[in-house]
C-alpha cells in the first residue's frame, strides 16, 4: 500500500509536466487533463484512506522511501514519505479541494488564452503541496515547502502584463524566502543538535538536546510559518497576492498553502513541548495576526482583499491553537479544513460574483445580487455562517474549541490569549457581515455605471477579451463552477458536526499530535456563551452600519483606524520606506562604491604606472646621441664599480 | 603501458584547436562543425575517465608520470581525483553547449563593415581553453599546474578583447575601446596574481625540493618534509592570492564584471563556469593539499571575505542596470559560497562547495546563454530597454525563468543541493557566519525576480513585439542544460559519490574532524 | 719604447673618438668618429696581444676590421638613403624611432 504513496505526487507532477511542455497543441484539452490527474491524486488519497481506517490506530503511519538523495559525509537527506493521520487529513483536504477548484477553473479561466499553462501550474502546485505534507525529514519538506512558494508566484503572476501582478508576485516570493531561512536555519539547527533532520530522529532525541537549542529551531520554524502563512510581521503579501486569478486565492492563498505553516507547526510538536518560550512566541503571533487580520479586513472595499484579511486572521486562530501545545494542535488541524471549506467556498462565490460582474472587485459597487446570483448567494451565505460561528455549522465547532482552549492555557496567558480570540470572534463577525450586506443587499449600486471609475482596483485584466465595459448583467455562473461551490458549502455546513460528534476528528489525529485536556477556569459552555455574544454584537454592529443605512459608492474618508487599516495598517509603507528605500540607498551607493573604491584602487593602480611610464617615456627622445651617453654613462659606470670591488 | 587517457582527454581539443584554426577562411562553416565535433569528442574522452575512474581506488588515478626538465625537478605528472573527474567532467559537457551557442557568435558583421571576424580563430580560442583548462585540473605536478594555469590567459585574452556583443548602444568605436578595456584588465589582474604565485612555486621548490604534489604529502608523512611555519604562511598566501583572482574574491573581483559584460554570451560563460574553476579547485587541491597548517591559519580571514562576497555581491546585483554585469555580481556571490564551503573544513562544506562548482557552472551557463540570445535579439544589455518579453518568447521567457530560479537556489534544481550543504557545513562550525550567509538566499530571490520581472513581464514594449521565439539550435543549447539541472537536483547521487572519497582525503589532509552534534557529543 | 704608451693612446683615439659620437650631428661625422673608436679598440687589442705574448688580440683584431668593413657598408647606405629621404645627413633629423 506504501507504492501508492508517491503516485499521489506523480500524478499532478505528470500533469504538471505535461501541460507545460506539451505546448499549444494541448490548449483544447490542457484544463482537462490537469483536473483528472488532480482527481486521479484525490481518488488515490481515498484508497489510502480507507487503508489506513482499516488498520488500528497504532499502524497507521506508512513509510516509502524511495531513494538516497543526498550521501555525504555525515548528513544524510532521503527521499521517504511519510504518510500518517496528519499528512492523510491534509492529502484529502488538499486533492478534495483542489479538484474542485480545478473543476471551477474549467469555467472560471475558459476565456484565457493561457488556460492550459494555468492548469499546469495548478498541478504544479498540488504536486508541491502533497510533497510538503508527505516528507518525511524537513530538507524534503523545504523542497515542497519552497515548491509551492513557486506555484504561488507563478499563479499571483499569471497575469504577468500586468504590472501590479508581477510585482506582488515578487514580493509574495520575497517574503516567502524571508520566511524559508527561517527554516534552513532551523535545518541546520536540527542538523547540528540531532544530527539528522529526519522527522524519526529528531522527535526521538529531543530530550538530550539543550533548552537553548530548542528554543532556537523553535523561533526559526515560527519564522518559516510566519512567512508561508502570512503570520505578523511577514504577512504583507498575502493581501497583494489576490492580483492573481481568484480560484488560486481560494486554493492556494486561502485553503492550502497558507496553512503549511499551521502544518509545520503541528509536525514539529514534539520540538515545540519542550520548548514553552517558542510556544509562547507562537501564540503571541497568533494572537495579534487574528486580531491585525481581522482589523484590515473590515476596511478593505476590495472584495478578495477583504477576504485575504480574513483568512489571516482565521489562520492566526489556527497559529495560536498550534503555540498552545497538545490541547489545541487537534483543533488547530481541526479549524485548518473547516476552514478550507468555507474560505474556499467564499473565493469561489467572490470569483462567481465577479464573473457576473464584469470583474468588478469593489464591493461598493455590488449590493442587491442576491436576486441575480441565487446558487452563489446562498453558497456563499453558508460559508458566511460558517466562517462566522453560527451554532451548528463547522467553524462554530472548530473556533469554539480553540477560544476554549486558550483559555485552558491558564494564567494571565490564558485570559489574554482567550480575550483576543474573543474579540476576534466579534470583529469576524462584523466584517463577514458587512461583506455579505454590501454584495447580496441593499440597493443595487451597479446600475447606470457606464464604466469602470479608473481609480478602482481592478484585479481581473481578462475583462478585456470579454470585452464588455458597459454596465454590468448579474447573472449565476456556469454548471461547472457552482457545483464545486455547492460541494464546498455542504461542506462548510456539516464538517465540523461531522468531527466534532464523539470527537471523531479528535481520536483520529491524536496519535500524531497527543491531546491533553487543560484546566479552563471558564466552562465549555461559558465560553460558547461568551462567543455568541460577541457573535451577535459583531453582527448588529454591521448591520447597524451597512445594513439600515445605504452604502455610499465612493468610501468615507473614515477614521484614522479605518484609513490605516485599508493601507494595512501601514505595514507597507514601513516596508517601502525601511526595506525598498533603504536597500535601494544600500545598493546605489554599494554599486558607487565599487566603482570608485575597489575597482578605483585598481584602476589608480593602473593610472599610477601608467603617469610612470609617461615620465620614464620622455627619456626615450628618439636621438641616437642621447642613448650614446647613457650607453657610455653605464660602461663607466660598471667600470667604476668593478674597479671599486677590486679596491675593497 | 596502458593508454594516456588524461593526456588524450586534454590533447584532442588543443589538436582540435590546431585543426580548427587551419581551416581556409572561406570555409567557416566547416570550421564550426569540426570544433563542436572535437568538443562532442573530448566529451566522450571525459566520460570514459568518468567510467574509468573508481570511487573507492586510490586518491589518484589513471596517473601520467614522465620526467620533463629534470635539472628543476619538473615533472610530467597526471591524475585525477574525485573533484577533478567532477571537474573535467563539467568543462567537457559545457564546451559543446558553448560551441552550439556561439555558433553566429563570430561571424562576419554585416556586409559594408570592415571589421574582420575570424570566425576559426573564435572556435580555436575556445578549445585551447577547453584544453589548458583539462590539464589544469589534472596535473598533479605544481609546475606543469602553473604553467597551464597563466597559459590559459592568453586565449581568454583574445577571446574577450576580440569577440563582443554584436551591437552595441554607443557604436564599434566605444565598444572597441571597453573591450580591449575588460581585455587587458583581465590579464593583468591574473598576470599580477600569476607572478605573485610563481614567486611561491619557486619558494616551494627551494623548500622541497620538487614539484610533485603526491611526493610532498609523502614527505611530509615521513616527517622529512621540513617546512617553517612562517614559510608555509607566506607560500600559501602566495597560491592563494592568484586563487582568489581567478575564484574571484572580495575584493579582488573588479575584473570579473568587465569582462563579462564586454564578452559575447558564450565566452562569459566559458570565463565563470569554465575558467574560474580553476581558481576554487587549486584551493582545495593545493593550498589545503599542500598546505594545511597555513590553511587553517588564514581560514578566519577567509571565511570572512568569502562571506562579504556573498553578500556584497548580492547586493552589488541588484543594483545593476546591465544584464550580463547583473549575472556576474551573482556568480561572484556564488563563488563566495564555493569559497566559504571549502574553508569551512567540514566534509559537508567541501562536498558542498564541489558539488557548487559544478552546479554553478551548469547554472550559470543555462541562465547566461539564454540572456545572450535574449541580448543578441533586441542588440541591447541594458534591464531597462526591454518588457513584457514573456508574451512574445514565452519559451525564451520560460527558460530565463528556470535559468534564474537555479541561480536562486530553488530546492529540486541542482545549486539548492550544494548551497544547503555548504551552508550546514559552514554552519557547524560557524554559526554566525553561516547564518549571514543565509541572508544571501533572500537577496539571490531579490535580484533574480527583479531581472525577470524587468525584462520579462509587464506591458509589451514596441521593440520587442517582434522578438523571435528561441530557435531549434538554441533550445538545443538550454534543454539539455535544464535537463541536467533537474536531475542532479533530485539525483545528485551520482556526483557525490565521486567527490566523498576525495573530500575525505582532503579533510585528513588538514587533519579535521566534523564537529559531533549536540545530542551524540552529550552522550 | 714602453708598450703601455700605446694603451694611453689607444684611451686618447677612443675619447676622443666617443667625444665625436655625442657632440657631432652630421652623420658621415658621428661614423668616422666610430671607425676612429673601433680602431682604437684594434690598437688597444694588438696592443695587449704583444703584451701577455699570445696571438689571441691580434686575430680579434682582425675580426673587427671585418665587422668594421661590413658597417661601413651597411651604415653609408643608411646613411645614403637617410640624406636622399630627408635632403640632410644630420642624426637629430632621424628621431623617428621614439615611442
Amino acid at each position: 500500500m506504501e507504492k501508492l504513496i508517491a503516485l499521489l505526487i506523480a500524478a499532478p507532477l505528470l500533469g504538471a509536466a505535461v501541460l507545460l511542455l506539451g505546448g499549444r497543441r494541448l490548449d483544447r484539452v490542457g484544463h482537462w487533463i490537469g483536473t483528472l490527474l488532480s482527481t486521479a491524486s484525490f481518488v488515490f488519497g481515498l484508497v489510502l484512506f480507507t487503508d489506513l481506517l482499516g488498520r488500528n490506530a497504532e499502524h497507521r503511519t506508512l513509510i516509502q522511501h524511495l531513494w538516497t538523495w543526498i550521501p555525504v559525509e555525515g548528513f544524510q537527506a532521503d527521499v521517504t514519505f511519510r504518510l500518517d493521520q496528519l499528512s492523510m487529513t491534509f492529502v484529502l483536504l488538499i486533492t478534495g479541494v483542489g479538484s474542485l477548484i480545478h473543476l471551477y477553473s474549467v469555467g472560471y479561466m475558459e476565456h484565457d488564452e493561457r488556460r492550459r499553462r494555468f492548469f499546469g501550474y495548478l498541478n504544479l502546485f498540488l504536486a508541491a503541496m502533497l510533497l510538503l505534507v508527505l516528507a518525511d525529514n524537513y530538507l524534503l519538506l523545504y523542497v515542497g515547502w519552497e515548491g509551492v512558494g513557486l506555484a504561488s508566484y507563478l499563479l499571483i503572476g499569471f497575469w504577468q502584463h500586468k504590472p501590479s501582478a508581477a510585482t506582488a508576485a515578487k514580493k509574495a516570493f520575497l517574503v516567502n524566502r524571508v520566511g524559508d531561512m527561517g527554516l534552513s536555519i532551523a535545518i541546520m539547527l536540527m542538523f547540528t543538535t540531532f544530527g539528522s533532520f529526519a522527522f524519526g530522529p529528531v522527535f526521538g532525541h529531543v530530550d538530550g538536546a539543550s533548552q537553548g537549542k530548542l528554543t532556537a529551531i523553535g523561533l526559526m520554524l515560527l519564522l518559516a510559518a510566519c512567512g508561508k502563512s502570512a503570520q505578523v510581521p511577514l504577512q504583507s503579501w498575502l493581501g497583494d497576492a489576490m492580483e492573481g486569478p481568484t480560484p488560486v486565492s481560494a486554493l492556494i492563498h486561502a485553503a492550502t498553502m497558507v496553512t503549511a505553516g499551521v502544518y509545520l507547526i503541528v509536525r514539529s510538536a514534539a520540538v515545540f513541548d519542550a520548548a514553552p518560550d517558542a510556544q509562547l512566541a507562537v501564540t503571541v503571533v497568533g494572537a495579534v495576526t487574528l486580531l491585525f487580520g481581522a482589523i484590515v479586513g473590515c476596511a478593505k472595499d476590495d472584495i478578495k482583499k477583504a477576504l485575504a484579511g480574513s483568512t489571516m486572521s482565521q489562520i492566526g486562530y489556527m497559529v495560536l491553537a498550534a503555540g498552545l501545545g497538545p490541547i489545541g494542535y487537534v483543533f488547530a488541524i481541526m479549524h485548518l479544513v473547516t476552514h478550507g471549506f468555507f474560505k474556499a467556498g467564499l473565493f469561489l462565490g467572490a470569483g462567481s460574483v465577479m464573473h457576473g460582474m464584469n470583474d468588478e472587485v469593489d464591493m461598493r459597487r455590488y449590493g442587491g445580487l442576491r436576486k441575480y446570483m441565487p446558487v452563489t448567494f446562498v453558497t456563499f451565505g453558508l460559508g458566511y455562517l460558517a466562517i462566522i460561528g453560527f451554532p451548528g455549522l463547522s467553524g462554530f465547532f472548530s473556533k469554539d474549541k480553540i477560544i476554549e482552549a486558550a483559555f485552558a492555557k491558564g494564567g494571565t496567558e490564558g485570559w489574554i490569549l482567550g480575550g483576543a480570540a474573543l474579540v476576534g470572534a466579534a470583529i469576524t463577525a462584523f466584517y463577514m457581515t458587512r461583506v455579505m450586506l454590501m454584495t447580496f443587499f441593499g440597493e443595487e449600486r451597479w446600475k447606470n455605471q457606464a464604466t469602470r471609475s479608473p481609480e478602482a482596483p481592478s484585479a481581473e485584466p481578462a475583462a478585456e477579451h470579454r470585452g464588455e465595459t458597459a454596465e454590468p448583467h448579474p447573472h449565476e455562473s456556469p454548471k461547472v463552477m457552482t457545483i464545486p461551490m455547492i460541494v464546498l458549502a455542504v461542506g462548510s455546513v456539516f464538517g465540523g458536526g461531522f468531527f466534532s460528534i464523539g470527537d471523531r476528528f479528535l481520536y483520529w489525529l491524536e496519535p500524531v499530535t497527543g491531546h491533553s485536556e487543560g484546566h479552563s477556569p471558564v466552562s465549555a459552555g461559558e465560553v460558547t456563551a461568551a462567543t455568541m455574544v460577541c457573535l451577535v454584537i459583531g453582527v448588529a454592529v454591521a448591520w447597524a452600519q451597512y445594513g439600515r443605512k445605504p452604502v455610499p459608492a465612493v468610501a468615507p474618508r473614515g477614521s484614522l483606524l479605518t484609513r490605516a487599516a485599508r493601507r494595512d495598517l501601514l505595514q507597507d509603507d514601513f516596508n517601502h520606506v525601511v526595506l525598498v528605500r533603504g536597500g535601494e540607498h544600500l545598493t546605489r551607493s554599494l554599486v558607487y562604491l565599487d566603482h570608485t573604491l575597489v575597482d578605483g584602487v585598481v584602476n589608480g593602480t593602473a593610472a599610477g604606472f601608467g603617469g610612470l611610464s609617461g615620465r620614464l617615456r620622455r627619456l626615450q627622445n628618439g636621438f641616437a646621441r642621447s642613448y650614446a651617453v647613457s650607453m657610455f654613462g653605464g660602461a663607466a659606470l660598471l667600470v667604476a664599480a668593478t674597479l671599486l670591488m677590486r679596491a675593497v | 603501458m596502458s593508454f594516456p587517457l588524461l593526456t588524450a582527454t586534454a590533447a584532442l581539443p588543443a589538436v582540435g584547436a590546431v585543426a580548427t584554426a587551419a581551416v581556409p577562411a572561406a570555409r567557416r562553416t566547416a570550421a564550426k562543425w569540426l570544433a563542436l565535433l572535437v568538443s562532442l569528442g573530448t566529451l566522450a574522452l571525459a566520460i570514459t575517465v568518468l567510467v574509468r575512474f573508481d570511487p573507492g581506488g586510490a586518491r589518484y588515478q589513471l596517473t601520467e608520470s614522465h620526467s620533463w626538465i629534470r635539472d628543476f625537478g619538473v615533472r610530467y605528472e597526471l591524475g585525477v581525483d574525485g573533484i577533478g573527474v567532477a571537474l573535467i567532467a563539467l568543462t567537457a559537457v559545457l564546451i559543446p553547449f558553448i560551441v552550439l551557442a556561439g555558433w553566429h557568435d563570430a561571424d562576419p558583421l554585416e556586409t559594408g563593415s570592415r571589421r574582420w571576424r575570424p570566425t576559426q580563430g573564435f572556435f580555436a580560442l575556445i578549445l585551447a581553453v577547453e584544453a589548458m583548462v583539462l590539464i589544469s585540473f589534472e596535473a598533479t605536478d605544481v609546475f606543469l599546474f602553473y604553467i597551464f594555469f597563466e597559459a590559459m590567459l592568453i586565449p581568454m585574452y583574445f577571446l574577450i578583447g576580440g569577440f563582443g556583443d554584436r551591437a552595441h548602444a554607443q557604436g564599434e568605436q566605444a565598444a572597441a575601446t571597453q573591450r580591449s578595456y575588460a581585455a587587458v584588465k583581465f590579464l593583468l589582474y591574473n598576470l599580477v596574481g600569476g607572478l605573485i604565485m610563481l614567486a611561491a612555486v619557486i619558494g616551494l621548490y627551494v623548500v622541497a625540493g620538487n614539484f610533485s604534489l603526491q611526493q610532498i604529502a609523502e614527505a611530509r608523512a615521513a616527517g622529512s618534509l621540513h617546512m617553517a611555519t612562517s614559510t608555509g604562511r607566506w607560500l600559501f598566501l602566495g597560491f592563494f592570492f592568484a586563487f582568489a583572482v581567478k575564484a574571484p574574491l572580495w575584493p579582488l573581483h573588479t575584473w570579473l564584471p568587465n569582462a563579462m559584460q564586454e564578452s559575447t554570451a558564450p565566452v562569459a560563460v566559458l570565463i565563470t563556469a569554465v575558467v574560474d574553476k580553476v581558481g576554487t579547485f587549486a584551493m582545495l587541491r593545493f593550498c589545503l593539499g599542500l598546505f594545511p597548517e597555513a590553511s587553517k591559519w588564514a581560514t578566519p580571514v577567509i571565511l570572512v571575505l568569502a562571506l562579504i562576497s556573498i553578500v556584497y555581491g548580492a547586493l552589488l546585483a541588484v543594483g545593476q542596470r546591465d544584464i550580463k554585469r547583473l549575472v556576474a555580481y551573482a556568480s561572484i556571490s556564488h563563488f563566495g559560497f564555493i569559497i566559504m564551503g571549502i574553508f569551512a573544513m567540514t566534509s559537508q562544506g567541501q562536498s558542498g562547495a564541489t558539488l557548487y562548482m559544478v552546479n554553478h557552472g551548469i547554472s550559470t551557463a543555462a541562465l547566461m546563454l539564454v540572456a545572450g540570445f535574449l541580448i543578441s535579439r533586441r542588440g541591447s544589455r541594458l534591464i531597462a530597454d526591454y518588457g513584457g518579453v514573456q508574451k512574445v518568447a514565452p519559451v525564451l521567457a520560460g527558460t530565463f525563468l528556470i535559468g534564474g530560479l537555479a541561480t536562486l537556489s530553488l530546492p529540486g534544481l541542482a545549486p539548492f543541493v550544494s548551497e544547503f550543504l555548504v551552508l550546514v557545513g559552514t554552519f557547524t562550525r560557524h554559526p554566525v557566519i553561516g547564518i549571514i550567509a543565509t541572508f544571501g538566499i533572500v537577496l539571490a530571490a531579490l535580484y533574480t525576480l527583479v531581472l525577470y520581472q524587468r525584462t520579462m513581464t509587464g506591458p509589451v514594449r514596441p521593440e520587442v513585439s517582434a522578438m523571435p521565439d528561441l530557435r531549434v539550435r538554441e533550445l538545443l543549447v538550454v534543454a539539455p542544460l535544464i535537463a541536467l539541472l533537474i536531475f542532479l537536483g533530485v539525483y545528485p547521487k551520482p556526483v557525490t559519490d565521486i567527490v566523498n572519497p576525495a573530500v575525505r582525503h582532503t579533510m585528513s589532509d588538514v587533519q579535521k574532524k566534523d564537529p559531533k552534534p549536540e545530542v551524540e557529543a552529550a552522550k | 719604447m714602453n708598450p703601455v704608451n700605446y694603451l694611453y693612446l689607444a684611451g686618447l683615439l677612443f675619447t676622443i673618438g666617443a667625444t665625436g659620437v655625442l657632440i657631432r650631428r652630421n652623420a658621415i661625422v658621428v661614423f668616422m668618429c666610430v671607425e676612429l673608436m673601433l680602431n682604437a679598440c684594434n690598437l688597444a687589442f694588438v696592443t695587449f696581444s704583444r703584451l701577455h705574448g699570445n696571438l689571441d688580440g691580434q686575430v680579434i683584431a682582425f675580426f673587427t676590421m671585418v665587422v668594421a668593413a661590413a658597417e661601413v657598408v651597411v651604415g653609408l647606405a643608411i646613411i645614403v638613403s637617410l640624406f636622399r629621404a630627408r635632403h640632410s645627413a644630420s642624426v637629430d633629423d632621424a628621431s623617428l624611432m621614439k615611442l
